[in-house]
């Protein structure tokens, strides 16, 4: 357990490295970020001040190293465009995007975990045949388009929902159904072929026979092996929903992160735009490790011998 | 009610497949008296597995169970089978299976799966589970059985799993054990140690043994009364000694034929080849389901019904021909 | 109680979707969508791109307004709408093929070279890949896109430097299992060049298999051009990509909803199409890890 969690470890840190190098290094690939910052019609003086101020005249690495201690010292640097910190306006962004991306995930799982096992439970029946529908359709429809049609549908034809912005509860409501139905297929699909596998094993037969009644079969013998690789889908899947937000917000202007970043990426505001893929990348790695650790105390054979 | 703890009558199975029905089970008659061992021997596909399942209720929903009879344990459960059923799986009648690495939920320690039936159905307490649990590792021969509840299936051999499967089929007292090819997926030398723990077990407790197996070394070392079954059917059934000496339907004959020492041949082996095939079993069959494989197959064979010979008690042959076998 | 598997007794609706029916709903609708595409030119009664300022919005044919020139309308710079969809149908295979060329090429060899050689060769390579999934993908071809300068090319370019992972994933596996198979041994018995073996016999085993990855990919990508051309940072205006017309029709969608209604229908069935295609070849050809 021990020697597994120190590995697992070792790699989310080497990942860490290697993304925060990554997001540092996209500010170079315009080629001269301090042109980009100044604007391609801007003097040359212009450009040459913002190079000695932002030190884009010092070599890479010590650039690089700089931008990462900083980080690690929870200094993002500064804001191009507001020139307040980085970490401030991504702090009154986060919140928006953090609450979007969990409530959007915890409503797939409810949805998708239980049509799943039902799914599962009675193959061909009708919950099967409209948990496939779902699934076949949430994978072929953009999530940006369902949207818009959302917001044509709900919010100008029938005035239910608030069509954008997310100063009361209500505006919420279609972007977290949008966003899960996004989520929804793959968990279901993962969770009905899962209970299909595990319903057709042995162990569950020998818990039948044992004379338990089925719905303890299902829980605590059935859902226990099939959650298994849900458990690192799910992970990958809010990691998904967190940093695919960003057209969601775009489409019902949410000021959440992935909006920031866009705005950004148009004003040319490169450090924030740094500061949010760093955060996105990191925010994947915290999860998906997660993720591992929880699927070793679920499955006592990763845990090594007992 | 007899002092039979399981009878019977022309049990089927029906599955429905894609080309049609298969009739999986084609009414089977078994009877079991208290504590004997009946063996229910055939090749792979000809029902037998499905018959234990069945007896179970442990089939899939889409499976089509019907019987004349069907008297287990001391209840009759002819008429309202699946509630009743229900009730009597792991107390009155319980199940081991054929592959213990995977009949042992990896994910639960091995205290859980041994208690969690009994505690529901005697609503015993954790600590008297416990201790009927540890009571049972012991007696199947698990070493240490108190330090072994905490653990989990991934630390054990294969033989123990099996051992570990025994004493949980053993946990809710049961009157009928039903055992399908416990030992085929096991070494040979562990197949010989947990029969005769299951001989043992089945003679202490006075169990009744119903043990399916393709293995006829299997049979000769543990039955009591065998019954042979071929394409969903019982060819025939005899005491063990009766069969082994003197079968009388020409399918027994062929598998006991290839043998070189009748009762003697080794565990693990598996039945001999019969030339030809075994006929599909979707739609409906007239007349022996042998008759395409029997050398001495004649016009009548493909009649129904096949006439049913008992030349003694306890004992039947299904064959047009079983005069001219025993001759 | 092998005799017992559900599968073998009843098929589930399941699989018949993602088999023989799929592949044969997806494979027509795809083959439709793919000649449209090719014969654009010759389809299209109107030029893509040529504006009519007297023309706007006029509505599509079940509308009372609607013109009989105009079949679908026309958008808001009088451009007639069911020619754009026409040729919207290019960009998104056109830019679906190119990524998956270039995401393709990186992915296959990156996953060939891991699964073949093992060792440190697949511990760096299986470590790119992980840490290529981290990264936030709509953000960072985002970013990429606007700092490169939004065109075409640049989008492909990007796109395909992105989405690898999962041709690696999959070739390192195969690669794997077809490293240990006899002909492969032998192969490496008789002293062939390890070029000769990766490229001229392990890559055609893995056919089906990447066949299948394609499928998901092509499906990934075009969902992924319509949503950056939706944000603004993808196809350049007067390109019609249907992710485009979505983002231009957005501004009418209040009265003229269907301005989005039709392009998002279209990408709806060619993304459908492709999946169940895909899904269709993979139950044909075999099982394969997503």
């Amino acid at each position: 357990m021990l020697s597994f969690l120190s590995k697992r470890l070792l790699v989310a840190l080497l990942v860490c490295v290697t993304v925060s190098a990554l997001s540092f290094g996209l500010m170079f690939l315009s080629g001269d970020p301090a042109i980009a910052i100044a604007g391609s019609g801007g003097r040359a003086e212009d450009a040459e001040a913002i190079r000695v101020a932002y030190g884009f005249d010092r070599p890479l690495v010590i650039q690089y190293l700089d931008w990462i201690g900083s980080a690690l010292t929870g200094d993002l640097g500064q804001s191009i465009y507001f020139n307040v910190p980085v970490t401030e306006i991504i702090g009154n962004r986060v919140g928006v995007t953090l609450t979007l991306g969990f409530i959007s995930f915890l409503v797939a799982l409810v949805i998708a975990v239980p049509l799943g096992i039902a799914a599962a439970l009675r193959p061909n029946g009708w919950i099967d045949r409209i948990a496939l529908v779902i699934a076949v359709s949430g994978q072929a429809i953009p999530s940006f388009w369902l949207g818009l049609m959302a917001i044509v549908v709900f919010g100008v034809w029938y005035g239910m929902v608030p069509i954008s912005g997310a100063e009361t509860w209500q505006g919420y409501i279609l972007p977290v159904v949008v966003l899960s139905y996004y989520a929804i297929p793959e968990l279901m699909r993962i969770t009905r072929s899962g209970m299909i596998d595990v319903l057709a094993t042995d162990y569950v037969r020998a818990a039948k026979a044992k004379g338990l009644p089925m719905h303890l079969v299902i829980s605590r013998h059935a859902l226990r092996n099939a959650v298994l690789p849900l458990v690192s889908l799910a992970a990958v899947q809010l990691g998904q929903l967190l940093s695919g937000s960003i057209v969601i917000e775009s489409v019902f202007a949410l000021n959440g992160l992935g909006r920031l970043a866009w705005e950004s990426l148009l004003r040319s505001d490169l450090p924030v735009v740094q500061a949010i893929i760093l955060i996105l990348s990191l925010l994947y790695v915290v999860l998906t490790t997660l993720a591992d650790i929880l699927n070793a105390v679920l499955d006592p054979r990763l845990r090594g011998a007992s | 009610m007899t002092d039979k703890m399981l009878d019977i009558r022309n049990l089927k199975v029906a599955l429905p497949t894609e080309r049609g029905t298969l009739n999986a089970v084609r009414g089977v008659d078994l009877s079991i008296a208290k504590g004997e061992t009946l063996c229910l021997v055939g090749e792979s596909g000809c029902g037998k597995s499905l018959t234990a399942t069945a007896l179970m209720g442990l089939l899939p929903r889409y499976a089509k169970v019907t019987a004349d009879r069907f008297e287990m344990a001391g209840q009759d459960l002819t008429a309202k089978t699946d509630a009743k059923l229900a009730k009597m799986r792991g107390r009155d009648v319980a199940m081991i299976f054929q592959d213990p690495t995977s009949a042992l939920n990896p994910t639960l320690t091995i205290g859980r799966q041994l208690t969690e039936g009994v505690m529901r159905a005697e609503k015993l307490s954790r600590k008297e589970a416990d201790a009927r649990a540890i009571e049972m590792l012991d007696r199947v021969g698990i070493a240490n059985p108190a330090a072994r509840l905490t653990q989990y299936p991934h630390g054990f051999s294969g033989g123990q799993r099996q051992r570990i499967m025994i004493a949980s089929a053993l946990m809710g007292r049961p009157k009928l054990l039903i055992a399908d090819e416990p030992t085929t997926a096991l070494d040979v030398t562990i197949q010989a140690q947990i029969l005769a723990l299951l001989g043992e077990l089945q003679a202490d407790l006075g169990l009744s043994l119903l043990l399916i197996t393709h293995d006829l070394g299997v049979v000769a070392a543990i039955a009591t009364e065998v019954a042979v079954m071929y394409a969903g059917r019982i060819a025939e059934r005899a005491p063990v000694k009766d069969l082994f000496r003197a079968p009388q339907h020409p399918y027994t004959q062929g598998l006991l034929a290839a043998i070189p020492v009748p009762g003697l041949t080794p565990r693990g082996s598996a039945l001999p080849a019969i030339p030809g095939r075994v006929p599909g079993l979707i739609g409906t069959m007239t007349g022996c389901a042998f008759r395409d494989r029997c050398a001495l197959a004649g016009a009548e064979c493909s009649q129904d019904p096949v006439p049913r010979h008992s030349p003694a008690p306890g004992r039947f042959v299904e064959c047009y021909k079983a005069a001219e076998v025993a001759a | 109680m092998a005799e017992l598997s559900t599968q073998a007794a009843r098929p589930s609706i399941w699989r018949k979707m993602r088999g023989n029916t799929g592949a044969l709903i997806g494979g027509t609708l795809l083959a439709v969508i793919v000649l449209i595409a090719l014969f654009a030119p010759l389809l299209a009664p109107h030029d893509p791109v040529a504006q009519d300022l007297t023309r706007r919005l006029l509505p599509p044919f079940w509308h009372d307004r609607s013109v009989p020139e105009h079949l679908l309308g026309t958008d808001h710079l009088g451009r007639d709408y069911l020619s754009r969809l026409i040729y919207g149908a290019r960009v998104s295979l056109g830019v679906g093929l190119g990524v998956i060329l270039v995401s393709g090429a990186i992915g296959i060899t990156l996953g060939l070279l891991a699964g073949y050689f093992g060792g440190w060769v697949d511990m760096v390579i299986s470590f790119a890949i992980t840490t290529r999934l981290s990264l936030p993908i709509v953000l960072v071809a985002l970013a990429a896109v606007a700092l490169g300068g939004a065109s075409l090319t640049t989008l492909i370019t990007v796109l395909g430097l992105l989405l690898w992972d999962r041709f690696a994933v999959v070739t390192r596996a195969a690669a794997q299992s077809l490293r240990h198979q006899e002909f492969i041994m032998g192969l490496r018995a008789i002293g062939a060049s390890r070029a000769r073996i990766l490229f001229l016999e392990i890559l055609p085993n893995m056919r089906a298999t990447i066949l299948v990855v394609v499928s998901l990919e092509v499906a990934n990508v075009i969902l992924l051009e319509a949503a950056l051309s939706f944000l603004g940072l993808g196809v350049r205006p007067p390109t019609p990509s249907w992710g485009l017309m979505i983002s231009e029709g957005r501004d009418n969608i209040l009265f003229d909803p269907w301005l989005i209604a039709l392009p998002g229908t279209a990408l709806c069935l060619l993304v459908l199409a492709v999946n169940l295609f895909g899904d269709g070849m993979r139950d044909i050809t075999g099982p394969v890890r997503k």
